[in-house]
Parts: structure tokens; C-alpha cells; sequence
């Protein structure tokens, strides 16, 4: 086995990213109109249970077929104006992007993914106060069911955490607790 | 109760202390920060603290094991030219930052999104909560895109920014730094991170540096100046290389 780089370390996004890294309609993931789209939403809090303004969400997931190859294209930009002109309305790019709102509210407006076992889209969490992202998934509740080796590894009580429960008009509510009671599973990947 | 620099340097010393006995005594080297760095006030109410639960990778159809892929329809061409995005120069002194985007085998991750974002050259940056009395510079944002080459390349021309105060503690001052924003092959590699210019003397001072608890591991947040890379009459050139942490399903493709 050849002898391994040492990684680069992580930093704190910090609290003036929002003028880099969203951009419009990152939370758009399924083409408009589509009849299929659903939307995960709800709040990012702190170990307080204050909501949190200024966390950056991102999104990742599988194609309603299941594929994970994902699209060029989330950020799509105009040549002439340099200004962003939105997904081009037939690729699935599995990305999406959202910033906190003042409420600490997200709203990803994506398709149903179609991985493997029970359904899920993963969630990549940033914030000021956050030195090191944290990974989760929000699987969503009324999907097909079936064995996921992680879900079955919880207790009933933190295996809540990562179920996104479904609501009207096709919404899914997934609050993401980063600190004390209700604190979400977070992942790392080995 | 005012905080001061020399509480916080009390803080950071001890848990630096307590990181090099560890170490000394056979525990792992930490190569990231931990989520629970008190110093770095804003950690405190923003970390979990049940212990991460792990998710093997040697199952395929892991999602996570797969990542966002973009192309040049997601940039333009100018975006790697922080200089030239205004209709005048912007203020500073012009610099360049390049380097190679490496897996922890060593491998380019090629075709792959960079961004980065960072203050003017007085330490402000263009975004409304940002109130520092320093000036803005209308011929400065501060927000760079690119796409890395086949080698796993990129470069960027920019200004070289201003160390600014933040409100941590009392007298609290950020070392010049850049924000990148990085993909790997895999959404497990995904990185978010700060590069520091070289012999800043805030180093010692500053809380979310000195997260990063492990000496060898912060040496590597900062970049190399390069004289060969500098070009005459015109700008210096930094150079950074950046290797991404985490599983990938790479592996699984060259494998067949």
C-alpha cells in the first residue's frame, strides 16, 4: 500500500460566505413544475434551540432511477453577463445548495431519490461556530421500506432523528438539531 | 466580564498541552479541528455531543460514496480572475494562487469545482454584516471560481487580503486568509477550509488556527511563496496544494 498524503484540515466556513457560495435557486434541484417534486424543509438549531441564520446546507442524492452520477449544471451561468441562469430544466444534477434563512429555515425542492434501499438524500451541514462539517441523511418516511444497515443500527429514539415526516403538498419536515435534546445523528464515513 | 487575548491564549495553550501529551503518549494524531474547541467561542452551542456514528464504505451503493460533478457551463471565463470582475483594479497587492487538488493517495481529482471567497485588501469583506471601519473597494467582491485541470490543477488571480478583527474576545484579529471550498470525487471528500500566507505573525493569536490542534497538520493550511510563480513588474505567486480527506468509490472503478 503506497504511503498516504496527509489530509488538509478542516476550517469553519465563518459567517460572510453568503455572497460566494449560494447561489440562485440552489435549492431548486427538480426541474420547475415538475409533477413529481417534493420539498424537505425545517430548521437548523443550536444546543440552545435557537435557530440558526447562518448555516449552509448542501444536499446530495440519487436520480429518481436510481443513478448517482449526477449533472453538470446546478450553477449553470451566463456567458454574457456572468449572471446565473438556473438548471437547465432536463438534468438531474443531485446537488443542491441552501443558506438558513433569519429563521434558521431551509426549503429543498428536489425529486424523489431512488437509491438502493429505503430512500434518502444526504445533508452536508456548514456554519459559523462549525469547524468541521457534519454529515446526515434524511430519509423520508412513506418511502419503500426495507433493511439500511445504519438505520438499523439505532436506537428508536435517534433513529427518529434522521426520518423526515411527511406533511401537506408533498412536503417532507427535517429540523436538524446540532447540540442536546433530540441532537441529530451525524455520520462519518469510514 | 471582558475576555481578553490573554485568557485566550490561557485556553489554547492548555489544549494545545493537553493535544501534544496525548500524542506523545501513543494517542492518534488529529489532523482536523475538533467540533468542541471552547476558545473558538461560536463552537460552544454549534457541536454535537453524541459521538459520530460510522458508516462503512465498502458498500457501493453508499450515496455519499458518489458527489456533485460540474462542468464549464457552472463558471465563466473570468472567474478565476478576482482582478479584473470591475470595471477598474481593484486596491492591493496582486497575487497569485495556484496548486494541485490530491485524494490522500495522491491522486488528481480532475475537472472538479473550486471556490473561494475572501476580504479586500484593508480586511473587509462586501457582505452587509460586515461592518469593520475599513474601506470597501468597488473594484473588489472577492468571490473566485474554477474547474481543476487533467493534473488536478488550479490557478487564481486575486489580491492578497487584509488581516481584519473579529469579536471573539477583546483585540481579536484574523491572520490574512482565503476561504476554499472544495469537491472531491466523492461527497465524503467535500471541504471547506482557510489558506494563510506565510510567517503571519497572528498565528500564535488566533483561536480557529490554532483549532487545529496538530502542528504539522496546521503547516499545512499555509501556502508556500514561490518566487518562480511570481511575474515580473506584475504580481508574487503563493503555492498551495490541497488533498482531500474521506472514502471515495474511485477505487471500485479502477478496480475492475
Amino acid at each position: 500500500m503506497p504511503e498516504q498524503l496527509l489530509p488538509t484540515p478542516s476550517h469553519t466556513v465563518g459567517p460572510f460566505y453568503g455572497y460566494a457560495l449560494p447561489f440562485p435557486e440552489g435549492g431548486q434541484v427538480a426541474p420547475k413544475g415538475h409533477p413529481d417534486q417534493i420539498t424537505l424543509h425545517g430548521h437548523v438549531l443550536d444546543g440552545e434551540g435557537d435557530p440558526i441564520p447562518d448555516a449552509l446546507l448542501e444536499f446530495w442524492q440519487a436520480a429518481p432511477d436510481g443513478s448517482l452520477k449526477g449533472a453538470p449544471g446546478s450553477m449553470r451561468r451566463d456567458p454574457v453577463t456572468g449572471g446565473y441562469l438556473g438548471r437547465n430544466g432536463t438534468d438531474f444534477t443531485g446537488f443542491g445548495r441552501v443558506a438558513t434563512d433569519a429563521d434558521g429555515h431551509y426549503a429543498l425542492h428536489t425529486l424523489p431519490p431512488g437509491n438502493a434501499g429505503p430512500p434518502y438524500i444526504s445533508v452536508c451541514v456548514f456554519a459559523r461556530g462549525l469547524l468541521h462539517h457534519l454529515y446526515t441523511r434524511a430519509y423520508l418516511a412513506d418511502g419503500p421500506q426495507g433493511a439500511d444497515p445504519l438505520l438499523d443500527s439505532l436506537p428508536p429514539e435517534r433513529r427518529a432523528t434522521l426520518v423526515a415526516q411527511p406533511g401537506e403538498r408533498r412536503t417532507y419536515r427535517f429540523d436538524i438539531r446540532l447540540q442536546g435534546e433530540g441532537e441529530t445523528v451525524f455520520l462519518e464515513f469510514q | 466580564m471582558t475576555l481578553t487575548q490573554s485568557d485566550i491564549d490561557t485556553e489554547v495553550n492548555d489544549l494545545q498541552n493537553a493535544y501534544d501529551k496525548a500524542v506523545a503518549g501513543g494517542a492518534p494524531v488529529q489532523h482536523h479541528p475538533p467540533r468542541d474547541y471552547a476558545p473558538y467561542r461560536s463552537s460552544v452551542l454549534r457541536h454535537p455531543k453524541q459521538p459520530l456514528v460510522a458508516v462503512n464504505g465498502g458498500d457501493p451503493e453508499t450515496v455519499e460514496l458518489s458527489g456533485p460533478v460540474f462542468g464549464p457551463t457552472d463558471i465563466t471565463e473570468i472567474d478565476n480572475d478576482l482582478t479584473v470582475q470591475h470595471q477598474g483594479e481593484p486596491l492591493g497587492e496582486r497575487i497569485t494562487v495556484s496548486g494541485r487538488l490530491l485524494d490522500r493517495d495522491g491522486r488528481p481529482v480532475r475537472g472538479q469545482l473550486i471556490e473561494l471567497w475572501q476580504a479586500n485588501a484593508s480586511g473587509r469583506y462586501a457582505h452587509l454584516r460586515d461592518q469593520h471601519p475599513a474601506p470597501l473597494d468597488p473594484n473588489f467582491t472577492g468571490v473566485g471560481r474554477t474547474l481543476t485541470d487533467d493534473q488536478g490543477r488550479y490557478f487564481f488571480r486575486t489580491i492578497k487580503p487584509g488581516a481584519y478583527p473579529w469579536r471573539n474576545h477583546t483585540n481579536a484579529w484574523r491572520p490574512a486568509h482565503i476561504h476554499f471550498s472544495l469537491f472531491g470525487s466523492a461527497f465524503t471528500q467535500r471541504l471547506v477550509t482557510q489558506m494563510y500566507f506565510p510567517n503571519d505573525p497572528l498565528f500564535p493569536y488566533d483561536p480557529i488556527l490554532r483549532s487545529v490542534t496538530d502542528e504539522s497538520a496546521r503547516g499545512r493550511l499555509v501556502a508556500q511563496y514561490n518566487h518562480d510563480l511570481s511575474q515580473p513588474e506584475f504580481s508574487l505567486g503563493y503555492e498551495w496544494d490541497i488533498v482531500l480527506d474521506g472514502p471515495s468509490a474511485t477505487w471500485i472503478e479502477e478496480g475492475r
